[in-house]
Formats: C-alpha cells, sequence, structure tokens
C-alpha cells in the first residue's frame, strides 16, 4: 500500500516535473558543410535515426553546424548551454573541435557524449566525469593496425597522418603496438589534398608498407594518387579512409586494403541487422561507422533516460556508466575514464555488385582498452 | 636524399604550381581589369569539378568531362557576373568581398542539394593512369605531367591571347583606363562578362584536372583559393606573367618546404618532434615567402605602381 501511494506520488510529481521543464534537451555540434560534411551527416543520421525510433516527445534535439571550424564550434557551445538551456551535448567530429569545446562544457555541467572523437587528452589526465566517449579513444584503431602489421610480417613501415591532436594520437597508438622498424614518419597538413611530395618519399624510403591515417577527402585523395603512383607496397589504415561513405569516390584503388574498426555492417547481432536495414531504408544508402556511432549514441542517452531524469545528474551518470543498450558492435562497456572497451576487428575492401564496402577477416583486438584509462583519476 | 627525389619533388613542385596558376590567372585577370575582389572564385573551381564528375559518370569520356568543366563554370561564370557581380564594380571591396563570400556560400549548398553531401568518384582516364619512366630513371604518373603540359600550354595560349589579339589589347586597356576604352566605343560590360567568364572556365578546368587525382567534394575550392591570393600578391595583381611566376614560386616552396624542412630539423631533432615541427613551419612558408617579397617589392614582383 505504502509503496503504491509513493507511486502514486511519484507519477504526479514526475507528470508535474514534465509540465514544468518539458523535456531534455541534447545540443549537436556537427559538421555538416565544407571538407569534412560527410563525416557529420553520417553521425547526424544515425543519431536521428536511433531518437526517431524511439518516438519519445519528452526529447529535444537541436543541431548546428560547426563548419570544422573550433571557433564556430566554441561559439555554437556557449549558445547552445547558456541560453538554450541544453541537458546533453554530443556531435563533435574532430579532436581539435572536441578539445576546444568538451573541457568547457562539461565544466558547466553540461553531459557531453563523444560520437567520435576522441582525444588522448580526455582520456588520461583531463577526463571528467560528465564526458564519455561512445566510440573510441583516438589511438584504439590505430593500435589494432599495428597489431596486424605484426601479424601480417611486415617490418618497415612508412607511417603517415595530418598535424592535429587524432593525426598524433594516431602514430603513437601505431606505434605503441607495431614491433618493426619505421622507414619514414611524415605529419602533413590537415585538409591537403595533394600527396605528390609525400609519396615521392615513400617511393625513396625503401618501406615495405604504408599506414596512413587520413579521414575524409583526404583519404580519397592520397589513395586515387597512391594507386595512380605504381609505388605498389602493402597498405593499411584504420576505417575512417576506408568507410561507407568514402569507398564509392575512391573506387577500385582501395581494393583489398586491409583496415581497422570496431564496427562492420556484417557484425551478427540482432540489433546491426535491424540498424543496417533501417538506415538503408530511411536513407536509401548503407551507414558508414560514423553512423553506427552516431546511433549507439543516441541509444545509449535513450538507455540512461530510461533509468534516470537528466536533471538528477548522479542518477543519470550511474545510467550511462551502465551502458544498458543494444550496441551495434554487440557487448558494450565502458572502462572506468568514461571510454569503451571493445573488439576491434580487421577488415577488407570488398566489392559487393557495383558498391564497395568492407567485411570483417579477423578480430585484431579482444575486450581492448585504452592507454590512458590508468592516468584518469575520476 | 637522391638526386631523383630532389627531382621527382622539383616535378611535383611544378605540377602545383602549374594548377594554381590556371586558378590563379582568372583570378588576377578579374581583378587587374574590374578591380574586383572575387572570393567566389573557388566555387568556381568547384563547379568545373562536380561538372565533369557528373559528365564522366554519365559519358565515360573524360573529354568530355573537361569541356563540361570549362563550359559549367564559364556559363557559371558569366551568369553569377551578369546578375550579381557587375552591381559591384562600383562598390568598395568590402562590399565585394560580402557579395561573392554569399556568393561561395550558395554555391555550396546548391551543390550540396544537387549532388549530395558526399564525395563524387572522378578518375584518372586509363590512357593517362600509372606512372611513366623519365630519362634519369625517375617514375613519375603520367597523369601529373600531363597536368603540366596542359597548365603550360593554357599558360601560352593566354599570354598570346592577351599579347596578340585585339580582345588582349581591350583588356589591357580595360586595366589601365576603363572609362577611356568606354568612350571609344568598346563594350565595356561584354568585355567584363568575357573576362569573368574566361576566368571561371580556368578555375573550371583546374577543378576538373585536379578532381581526378583528389576528391570532388562541397568546399574543395575555398583552400586553393586562399593559395591562388598568395599567388596573385607575390605575382603582382592583374600581371599574367607575374601568376605564372608566383603560382611556380609558391608551388616550388610549399611542396621543396614541406619534404626538406622536417629532414632539416631531424638533424638536431629527435624524428617525431622533427615531423611535427618541420611540417608546421613548412605550412607557414608560403606565407613567409608573401612577406618576404612584399617588403622587397610591395606591389608583386611584377606589379604596376598601384
Amino acid at each position: 500500500m505504502k509503496i503504491l501511494k509513493s507511486l502514486a506520488v511519484a507519477t504526479a510529481v514526475s507528470t508535474l516535473a514534465l509540465a514544468a521543464h518539458a523535456e531534455t534537451k541534447i545540443g549537436m555540434i556537427t559538421t555538416l558543410s565544407g571538407g569534412g560534411a560527410g563525416l557529420g551527416v553520417d553521425v547526424r543520421d544515425g543519431f536521428m535515426l536511433a531518437i526517431e525510433a524511439a518516438g519519445r516527445d519528452d526529447v529535444e534535439v537541436v543541431i548546428e553546424d560547426d563548419q570544422r571550424k573550433p571557433e564556430s564550434a566554441v561559439q555554437i557551445a556557449d549558445r547552445m548551454i547558456q541560453s538554450e538551456k541544453v541537458d546533453i551535448m554530443t556531435g563533435i567530429i574532430w579532436s581539435n573541435l572536441a578539445m576546444a569545446v568538451v573541457p568547457a562544457a562539461t565544466a558547466q555541467g553540461v553531459f557531453y557524449l563523444s560520437p567520435n572523437a576522441g582525444p588522448s587528452a580526455l582520456a588520461g589526465k583531463r577526463c571528467h566525469k560528465n564526458y564519455f566517449n561512445v566510440a573510441w579513444q583516438n589511438d584504439n584503431l590505430h593500435e589494432a593496425a599495428g597489431a596486424y602489421a605484426n601479424d601480417a610480417g611486415l617490418k618497415n613501415s612508412f607511417i603517415l597522418a595530418p598535424n592535429y591532436p587524432a593525426g598524433k594520437d594516431a602514430l603513437t597508438g601505431y606505434k605503441r603496438m607495431y614491433g618493426g622498424e619505421l622507414a619514414g614518419e611524415i605529419y602533413t597538413k590537415l585538409g591537403q589534398t595533394d600527396y605528390a611530395a609525400e609519396i615521392a618519399q615513400i617511393r625513396a624510403s625503401g618501406a615495405d608498407s604504408v599506414y596512413f591515417f587520413l579521414p575524409g577527402g583526404m583519404g580519397i585523395s592520397f589513395l586515387k594518387q597512391y594507386a595512380d603512383s605504381g609505388v605498389d607496397l602493402p597498405v593499411v589504415g584504420p576505417a575512417f579512409s576506408f568507410d561507407q561513405g568514402i569507398l564509392q569516390a575512391v573506387g577500385a584503388a582501395a581494393l583489398g586494403i586491409k583496415n581497422t574498426s570496431q564496427w562492420n555492417k556484417d557484425i551478427d547481432n540482432a540489433a546491426n541487422v535491424a540498424f543496417v536495414a533501417d538506415f538503408q531504408a530511411k536513407y536509401g544508402r548503407l551507414p558508414s561507422l560514423y553512423a553506427s556511432q552516431g546511433f549507439d549514441t543516441a541509444n545509449l542517452i535513450l538507455s540512461a533516460l530510461d533509468k534516470a531524469d537528466v536533471s538528477d545528474q548522479d542518477a543519470f551518470r550511474a545510467a550511462l556508466e551502465a551502458a544498458e543498450f543494444d550496441s551495434v558492435r554487440g557487448d558494450f562497456k565502458f572502462g572506468n575514464n568514461h571510454h569503451p572497451v571493445q573488439n576491434i576487428y580487421v577488415r577488407e575492401v570488398i566489392q559487393e555488385g557495383d558498391v564497395f564496402t568492407n567485411k570483417i577477416i579477423a578480430t585484431g583486438l579482444t575486450n581492448h582498452a585504452d592507454a590512458y584509462a590508468s592516468e584518469c583519476n575520476m | 636524399m637522391s638526386l631523383i627525389l630532389i627531382l621527382e619533388q622539383v616535378l611535383n613542385g611544378l605540377q602545383f604550381g602549374v594548377m594554381l596558376f590556371l586558378m590563379a590567372a582568372g583570378l588576377t585577370l578579374v581583378f587587374g581589369v574590374m578591380g574586383l575582389i572575387n572570393l567566389a572564385h573557388g566555387a568556381l573551381y568547384m563547379v568545373g569539378a562536380f561538372a565533369a564528375a557528373a559528365v564522366a559518370g554519365w559519358t565515360g569520356s573524360f573529354v568530355l568531362a573537361l569541356m563540361a568543366s570549362l563550359a559549367a563554370a564559364a556559363a557559371a561564370g558569366a551568369l553569377v557576373e551578369v546578375t550579381v557581380i557587375r552591381r559591384l564594380y562600383d562598390r568598395d571591396h568590402l562590399d565585394q568581398v560580402l557579395a561573392t563570400f554569399a556568393l561561395i556560400l550558395i554555391f555550396s549548398e546548391g551543390t550540396r542539394w544537387l549532388f549530395g553531401s558526399f564525395p563524387l568518384f572522378l578518375d584518372v582516364p586509363s590512357y593517362l593512369s600509372g606512372p611513366v619512366m623519365l630519362p634519369g630513371g625517375i617514375q613519375y604518373p603520367l597523369y601529373r605531367l600531363a597536368i603540366i603540359v596542359i597548365g603550360l600550354v593554357v599558360g601560352a595560349g593566354l599570354f598570346w591571347l592577351i599579347a596578340r589579339t585585339r580582345i588582349g589589347v581591350q583588356i589591357r586597356a580595360g586595366e589601365a583606363d576603363r572609362e577611356m576604352i568606354a568612350a571609344l566605343g568598346v563594350d565595356i560590360s561584354k568585355l567584363y562578362t568575357l573576362v569573368f567568364a574566361l576566368g571561371a572556365a580556368l578555375a573550371g578546368l583546374a577543378g576538373a584536372l585536379v578532381g581526378a587525382i583528389q576528391s570532388v567534394q562541397v568546399g574543395m575550392g575555398e583552400p586553393v583559393l586562399i593559395l591562388a591570393f598568395v599567388v596573385i600578391v607575390i605575382g603582382g595583381i592583374g600581371s599574367i606573367k607575374g601568376a605564372l611566376v608566383g603560382a611556380l614560386l609558391v608551388g616550388l616552396t610549399d611542396t621543396l618546404g614541406g619534404v626538406f624542412l622536417p629532414r632539416l630539423f631531424s638533424i638536431v631533432m629527435e624524428p617525431a618532434a622533427a615531423a611535427s615541427v618541420g611540417a608546421s613551419l613548412a605550412s607557414m612558408l608560403i606565407y613567409i615567402l608573401m612577406a618576404a617579397v612584399l617588403l622587397v617589392r610591395p606591389s608583386g614582383l611584377f606589379g604596376g605602381s598601384a
């Protein structure tokens, strides 16, 4: 009887609360125009697919375009936090933008769930109780690639990445696992489109393989120019340069290349099968790993909202930490620094009909946690 | 560091420079003749690349794709000149910058609306793909050689057009004194449209040529536009010869600096730090070059006394 009574009171209170401040507001800042737009569009579409499927009218999502510019991301974040009073933020693709926005946002008591960028600084000493990364710590996919290079017997890699936080994390991650020699190490400009000079250096270096991290359009340019250069060394990379959004633009130049990813469309679980089918039905294209990350982020938020109101920060945080949602990656859990502990797979670029896509050929790292977790005192 | 690597990098610098020249030629003509700062020049580069990718997708012909890029960019240029740019000649530079910046946004979102946010596929034709062996044992992609040749041919054609033809005389006269040539009975507005379309067509051609080895995507023109402005400032505004010399200087400096600075630093630093510091400094190099040129010659290498 007592229980029933308190339930009734609770319902009345929560109805009141609903009427008073209505809903949970989620602010999404992502890249929807300019060079990196494909990535942001995928995150947004994956995220909104989950939100719309949930059909909750108490969740409102505000979406803004950062144009891949740190200064505009900061402005949008300030506006979202101070005038729109968002409870949760998400969406940022690029690590340099994340570094500009996330510490300030979490310091103001907003939850930030990253669907992509996972700079090492935010995983280690500067971790924060309100910051969660649903995708990966930046180093992770590169660590798996380094491990794969060892397995494949590669002994003299030439490695390159753009000169920004994620690029440095990338090469650090690769070198952490890779046991061979380095034939060369280059940092390119972020947004660089011509790689003739780098390819000439690769040709002259005597390397036995190339490892590169060039997300988005940079990877397309590099791969096309590499294929055309006559340098015939095996290429290994993280999923970012071999993802669904850009494979069609690269074409046959990418066929057979091994790349590492925490997700692929052929991971066999009910959530993933449904996600791939629903995404294709809604948007008329295959989902990318960015879309899968957006989708997981939204489902994580929804699972936590089912358990706790976001205004009760401690309960909501505990619900996020529990991560009880059906991830498209299969089992999902967070480490102590709120970054995923997960399997990372090795994929190969294949052709299905006239569509270029990936299939998983091996598990690169099992239940892999990031290298910075021990530095985080939360 | 072998001689072959250095020569190959010089070729890379030349190819980059020639591509910058195609962009900068139109920009410098428009600035020189009409006194207009056209930020939307990069948008025309993008229009050329998208037109080429679309036509190559339909027909499979690279030559048709290049022609489409010229036609589409020239048409877009002429349309923009007649509807928007024409109203800006008498305004000050701030108005021009604002209006042409708006054009960038319109072109970008328009292209996204037509083609979507994902990069398009445009590949090097099979007869130009793969590397060739040059004398001295340099293996170099045939397509990049073709870009160098096309760029130099277009450059020669442009010099001939400006120096030897009636239109060229009118363009040079328009640069010197626009009221006077209008008074002499030259239809100045038609001439302006023509010059603008010509510059647009060159930008479109550059976009298509480069699109085949890079990614054809919305916003691809803006990074190149910045470099093209550096080129015309170094070369001297309004001078085709300046644009050519400036473009080659910028192309060579950027390419060679990017390769050799990190190596230079690696003598005194550990490799990872040298790569990072060298790359950062290399990306500043062309701006340092620009500052140095402006210190010695404030109106650019081949600039007038303006």
